[in-house]
C-alpha cells in the first residue's frame, strides 16, 4: 500500500503522437480520496492523460503507479480504474441492468447478489424501475447516470471521468454536478476528472491540475488557484484577469514597488515566490477587485487613470471597460450593482480612476 | 470466473510470453497488424502471388503440351509486332474505347438517379435503395444474357415489332457487335456507378447549397458550381468502378458480340483455353494491365493537376 | 413552380431507370412462364413445365450442389477474413494502412477474367493440381473480401468505439469484449455480409468458369446450356429461379446493413 499522498503516482509521464507531444513530461500526484480534475482548453492532453490512467494509451516515457504497483503496461481490463466516457458508452444492444452489470461477469458472484447489486446501484442513481429499458429510451442524464453506476458497482480504486457532464444542459449540469460531488463524498472513492469548463472545476474538486500543451501548469485548490495563479497562463485560464507589465523596482513596507512605465508606481505583494530588483514581471489584478471611481482615489491603494470606454450590463454586476494611456488592453472593472459608485446610464469618455487594494494583485512572472 | 488466459496476463510468468504479451498491448501496429493478418495473408497467396506467376509465365515459350522455362521476350514481341499480329493492339484498342465508351453512358445515365436519391427521395428511401443495389449483387451472367433475348434475331425486338406489323423482316444488326456489347455492358455494370456517385452527393453539406442560394445562385448555376464539384470525386471512382473491370470482360462480348464484337478478354480466354499457348495469353494480359493502369494513373494525374492549379489561383 | 416540375422530371427519370434496370431481367421471367421454344413475340400458353422439368435434371441438381457448397465456405471465411481486417483497419493506428487497405480494395477494380487465369496458371501450372472446387473458393474469396470489408467497415465506424473501451475498462479482454460487444453490434453487417457474399459466389461466372475443372458451379453449367436452343425455355426457369433466391437474399441483406445507418462511407458497396 502506498502512501495516500502519492496514491495515484504519474512519473515523468510523456506521450507522443508522431511529433505531437500530447503529454510532456509530466509528474504529479494524486491523494487517496481526493476529487481531483485536470483543466485545460481542448487539445492540452487532459484527455489522453486521463487514457494513460485507464490503460487505453501507453505512454511514450515514464511510468504510472495505482496504490503503489506499477500499471504502466498493465492492460485496460486488468486495472483498478474504471471510467465514464464522454459519450457514456452505454451498450445499446443491452438494456440497463445488463449495462449496470457487465463489469459483474468476472467478480464470480451469483446471479441473486448481482441482482440485488444492480438494484443497489439503480438506487444510487436514482433510476429505481428503469431496469428494463433499453439505451435509446434514455435521456442524456439518465444515460450519464447509468454510466457512473456501471462504473462503481466494479469498486474501482479510481474512477475516470471524461468530460461526463459537457452533453447536458447548463441547469441539468448544474444539478448533476452536485450530485456527483455528494456521491464522491460518500463513497470515497479517488475521482479523476477532466473538463474544459473551469466553473465546473472549481465548484467540485478538491484540487485541479490546470495544463497546456502537454504540461501541467499548476495544481492547487480551487480558490488557490483562483486568488494565486502562478503564471499567466493559469491566471487568463481561470477567469478574468487583468495584467500590467512592469519591473520591479525596490520593496517598501514590505510590498514590491513595481515600475509599470507610463501607469507610474503600483505596488503589490511579493512573499510568496519573491522576485528580484529588476526582474520583469506581470501584475494580475482580478475585475472584481477593482474599483472604480470619478475623483482620484486617496493613498494606500494602487490606482491608475483612464478613460471609460464599453460598459455592459448583467444585472447583479456591471462589467466597465476602461483604456489606460500605455496599455494595449482595456482594463476590465467588474462591479456589484448593489454597490456600485458609477452613474451607467450616462457615459461617454468621462475620466475614470482604477483602484485596489495592494493585498489584491499577484506578481507573475513577465514576458 | 476468471479464465486462463487472463490469469496467465494477470501474473505474467516472465521470459518471451510476457514480453510477447507486452509488445502487442504496447504497440498498436502490432495489434493491428496482427488482426489483420489472416486477410493480408490470404490477399498475397491469392492475389499476389498468382499475378506474379503469370508475370513470370508471359516470359515463358508454351511447345504444344509442354513449357519451356527460359526466359524470353517472344511473348512480348510478338504482340507489340503490328504489321505481323495486328490483332492483339487493335482488339486492346478497341476493348478500351469501348470500355470508355460504357463508362461514359453508365456515368451520365447514373449521376441523374443518384441525384434523384440523394436529393428528392425522401419517403421510402430505404426501398429506392434496395432497388438500385440488388442487380448490382444478382447474377451477372443473366443480366448479360437477357440482353440476347431481347436483341436476338428471333428475340424480343425482333418478334415484337414483327407481331405489330411494323416490320417484316427480324433486324439484323441488333445482335452481334459492337454496339450491342456497349449497351448490353452499359445495363450490366449501371448499379455500380450509381452508389458512389449517390454516396458523395449524400455527402455535401446542406448549407452549402443554401449558402449557393443565398449568394445569388440559380438551381442550375448552383449545380454546376457547387454540387457537381463536390461529387466529383464519386464520379471519378464510379468511372474506374466500371471502366477496369469492363476491359477485360469476355462474357458479354461471347454472348452478344458474336466475331464483329469481340474484345481483348475473348483473346486470353482462347489463349488459355483453344489456342493453348498460355505463356502469351498471360503476356496478353499483362499489357491489358499496363495499358489500364498507365490511363488511369495519367486520368488521375491530371485530375490532380488541374486541382492544383485550382487551389494556386 | 419551378421546383415542382424539376422533381417531377427526375421522378420520371429515376422510374424509367428502373424500368431500364430491371425490364431486361424481368423479361427472363416473364418467358420461363411461356410454352414454347422460342423467346420471342406473340406469347404463347402460361406453363410450368420448365420449372417442373429442371427437377429431374441431374446435372443441374449436381451443379446446385457444387455451388451452395462453395458459395457457403466463400461466405464463411470472407466474411471472417472481412470482420478481422474492418476492426483492424477501423480499430487501430497502424503504419502502412492506405496501403494494405488498398492491396485489400484491389480485387474491386481488376478484371475478372485475371483472377481465373493468374490462378488457373498457380494451381495448374505450377503445383499440377486439378482445379475444381477450392480453386473457385480462391477466386471467390479474393472478390468477396472487398465486399465484406466495405460492409464491415462502414458497419464497425457506425459505432462509438468507446463502446469496446467501456467493456475492456469494466474487465473484459479484447477477446471476450469481441463477443460480448463487438460481434452484438456488427451483427446486422456480418449477417448481410455473408449474404451477400453468399450470393456474388453463387452468380458467379467469369472466374469460375476458368477453374472449375469437373465440378461445374450453376452459372457455368447455365452458360454451357446457352448452345443449345432447344433448353433455352429450361435454362429461362433455372435463371428465374436464382433471379428471385438472389433477391430475397440480397433484399433482406441490404435491408438489414442499411436500415438505421447514415449513408455509407467509401464507396457505398
Amino acid at each position: 500500500m502506498a502512501a495516500d499522498e502519492s496514491f495515484i503516482a504519474i512519473r515523468n509521464l510523456s506521450k507522443h503522437f508522431g511529433s505531437v507531444k500530447a503529454v510532456d513530461d509530466i509528474s504529479f500526484n494524486i491523494r487517496r480520496g481526493e476529487f481531483f480534475s485536470l483543466l485545460g482548453p481542448s487539445g492540452c492532453g487532459k484527455t489522453t492523460l486521463l487514457r494513460i490512467l485507464a490503460g487505453f494509451e501507453i505512454p511514450t516515457k515514464g511510468d504510472v503507479l495505482i496504490d503503489g504497483q506499477d500499471m504502466t503496461t498493465v492492460p485496460p481490463h486488468l486495472r483498478p480504474t474504471n471510467m465514464v466516457f464522454q459519450s457514456y458508452a452505454i451498450f445499446p444492444h443491452l438494456d440497463v441492468k445488463q449495462n449496470i452489470a457487465y463489469g459483474l461477469r468476472k467478480t464470480g458472484i451469483s446471479k441473486e447478489e448481482t441482482e440485488r447489486t444492480v438494484n443497489e446501484a439503480l438506487e444510487m442513481i436514482k433510476l429505481p424501475g428503469y431496469g428494463n429499458r433499453r439505451a435509446d429510451q434514455l435521456s442524456g442524464g439518465q444515460r450519464q447516470r447509468i454510466a457512473l453506476a456501471r462504473a462503481l458497482v466494479c469498486k474501482p480504486k479510481v474512477l475516470l471521468l471524461d468530460e461526463p457532464l459537457g452533453a447536458l444542459d447548463k441547469k441539468l449540469r448544474e444539478e448533476m454536478q452536485l450530485e456527483l460531488r455528494q456521491l464522491q463524498r460518500s463513497v470515497g472513492i479517488t475521482f479523476v476528472f477532466v473538463t474544459h469548463d473551469q466553473e465546473e472545476a472549481l465548484t467540485m474538486s478538491d484540487r485541479i491540475a490546470v495544463m497546456s500543451r502537454g504540461k501541467v501548469l499548476q495544481i492547487e485548490t480551487s480558490s488557490r488557484l483562483y486568488e494565486a495563479p502562478n503564471c499567466r497562463e493559469v491566471a487568463d485560464f481561470i477567469g478574468t484577469m487583468n495584467f500590467i507589465d512592469g519591473s520591479v523596482a525596490g520593496s517598501e513596507n514590505g510590498y514590491a514597488v513595481i515600475d509599470a512605465g507610463p501607469l507610474g508606481s503600483l505596488r503589490a505583494p511579493n512573499a510568496e515566490r519573491p522576485f528580484e530588483r529588476n526582474r520583469r514581471v506581470t501584475l494580475a489584478v482580478r475585475p472584481e477587485k477593482l474599483r472604480i471611481e470619478t475623483a482620484p482615489p486617496g493613498d494606500g491603494t494602487n490606482s491608475v487613470a483612464g478613460k471609460l470606454g464599453a460598459q455592459s450590463y448583467l444585472g447583479d454586476r456591471s462589467h466597465f471597460y476602461v483604456e489606460v494611456p500605455g496599455m494595449t488592453k482595456r482594463i476590465a472593472v467588474a462591479s456589484q450593482n448593489a454597490t456600485r459608485n458609477l452613474d451607467i446610464t450616462d457615459s461617454g469618455d468621462r475620466p475614470v480612476w482604477v483602484s485596489w487594494p495592494v493585498e489584491s494583485g499577484v506578481l507573475l512572472p513577465g514576458e | 470466473m476468471v479464465s486462463v488466459a487472463e490469469k496467465t496476463l494477470v501474473q505474467p510468468t516472465g521470459g518471451l510470453r510476457r514480453r510477447f504479451m507486452t509488445l502487442l498491448y504496447r504497440s498498436e501496429g502490432v495489434r493491428g497488424y496482427a488482426l489483420l493478418l489472416p486477410t493480408l495473408l490470404v490477399m498475397i497467396a491469392m492475389l499476389v502471388v498468382p499475378l506474379g506467376t503469370l508475370a513470370l509465365q508471359s516470359f515463358w515459350t508454351q511447345i504444344y503440351f509442354k513449357l519451356d522455362h527460359s526466359f524470353t521476350l517472344n511473348n512480348y514481341l510478338q504482340i507489340f509486332d503490328f504489321k505481323q499480329n495486328p490483332i492483339y493492339l487493335v482488339l486492346l484498342f478497341r476493348s478500351i474505347i469501348m470500355s470508355l465508351m460504357v463508362t461514359f453512358f453508365v456515368v451520365i445515365t447514373a449521376y441523374p438517379m443518384a441525384y434523384f436519391l440523394a436529393f428528392k427521395v425522401q419517403r421510402h428511401k430505404l426501398v429506392w435503395l434496395i432497388l438500385i443495389t440488388v442487380p448490382f449483387w444478382t447474377s451477372y451472367l443473366l443480366r448479360v444474357f437477357a440482353w440476347k433475348i431481347i436483341l436476338g434475331f428471333q428475340g424480343v425486338i425482333n418478334s415484337g415489332l414483327i407481331s405489330l406489323g411494323l416490320i417484316d423482316q427480324p433486324l439484323e444488326f441488333l445482335l452481334y457487335n459492337q454496339t450491342s456489347v456497349v449497351i448490353t455492358l452499359t445495363h450490366a455494370w449501371a448499379a455500380f456507378a450509381i452508389l458512389p456517385i449517390y454516396v458523395s452527393l449524400e455527402k455535401i453539406d446542406r448549407s452549402l447549397l443554401e449558402a449557393a442560394t443565398d449568394l445569388g445562385d440559380t438551381p442550375r448555376e448552383r449545380f454546376w458550381r457547387v454540387t457537381f464539384p463536390l461529387s466529383m470525386p464519386g464520379v471519378v471512382a464510379a468511372g474506374l468502378l466500371v471502366f477496369i473491370p469492363t476491359v477485360g470482360d469476355y462474357v458479354t462480348p461471347n454472348v452478344v458480340g458474336g466475331t464483329s464484337g469481340i474484345m481483348i478478354g475473348n483473346i486470353i480466354q482462347s489463349l488459355f483455353g483453344k489456342a493453348n499457348n498460355a505463356p502469351l495469353g498471360s503476356a496478353v494480359s499483362i499489357v491489358m494491365m499496363a495499358a489500364i493502369t498507365l490511363l488511369v494513373c495519367a486520368f488521375l494525374m491530371l485530375i490532380g493537376r488541374r486541382r492544383w492549379k485550382h487551389a494556386e489561383t | 413552380m419551378v421546383g415542382a416540375k424539376r422533381i417531377d422530371g427526375l421522378l420520371a427519370y429515376g422510374i424509367i431507370y428502373l424500368i431500364f434496370i430491371y425490364a431486361p431481367v424481368l423479361l427472363i421471367v416473364l418467358f420461363s412462364f411461356n410454352n414454347g421454344i422460342y423467346v420471342a413475340f406473340p406469347l404463347k400458353d402460361f406453363t410450368f413445365k420448365w420449372y417442373s422439368d429442371m427437377v429431374h435434371n441431374t446435372g443441374l441438381t449436381k451443379a446446385v450442389g457444387v455451388s451452395l457448397r462453395i458459395a457457403g465456405i466463400v461466405a464463411v471465411v470472407s466474411t471472417v477474413l472481412g470482420v478481422l481486417g474492418a476492426k483492424a483497419v477501423t480499430r487501430y493506428a497502424m503504419p502502412g494502412k492506405a496501403m494494405v487497405t488498398f492491396l485489400i480494395m484491389l480485387p474491386l477494380v481488376i478484371p475478372a477474367i485475371v483472377f481465373g487465369i493468374s490462378l488457373l496458371t498457380l494451381i495448374a501450372k505450377v503445383f499440377g493440381i486439378q482445379p475444381g472446387t477450392w480453386s473457385i473458393v480462391c477466386g471467390h474469396v479474393l472478390i468477396c473480401v472487398p465486399f465484406s470489408m466495405a460492409v464491415m467497415i462502414s458497419r464497425l465506424q457506425g459505432f462509438d468505439k468507446n463502446l469496446e473501451e467501456a467493456s475492456l475498462d469494466l474487465g473484459e479482454t479484447g477477446w471476450r469484449t469481441f463477443w460480448r460487444v463487438t460481434v452484438p453490434l456488427a451483427m446486422p453487417g456480418i449477417v448481410a455480409s455473408f449474404l451477400l457474399c453468399f450470393t456474388t459466389s453463387f452468380d458467379e461466372y467469369q472466374i469460375a468458369a476458368f477453374l472449375s475443372g469437373n465440378d461445374a458451379t450453376l452459372p457455368v453449367y447455365i452458360y454451357s446450356q446457352l448452345r443449345f436452343p432447344n433448353r433455352l425455355p429450361g435454362t429461362l426457369a433455372l435463371g428465374s429461379c436464382i433471379l428471385a433466391i438472389s433477391f430475397v437474399i440480397v433484399t433482406f441483406a441490404e435491408w438489414m446493413r442499411r436500415r438505421g445507418t447514415n449513408p455509407d462511407k467509401g464507396l457505398g458497396i
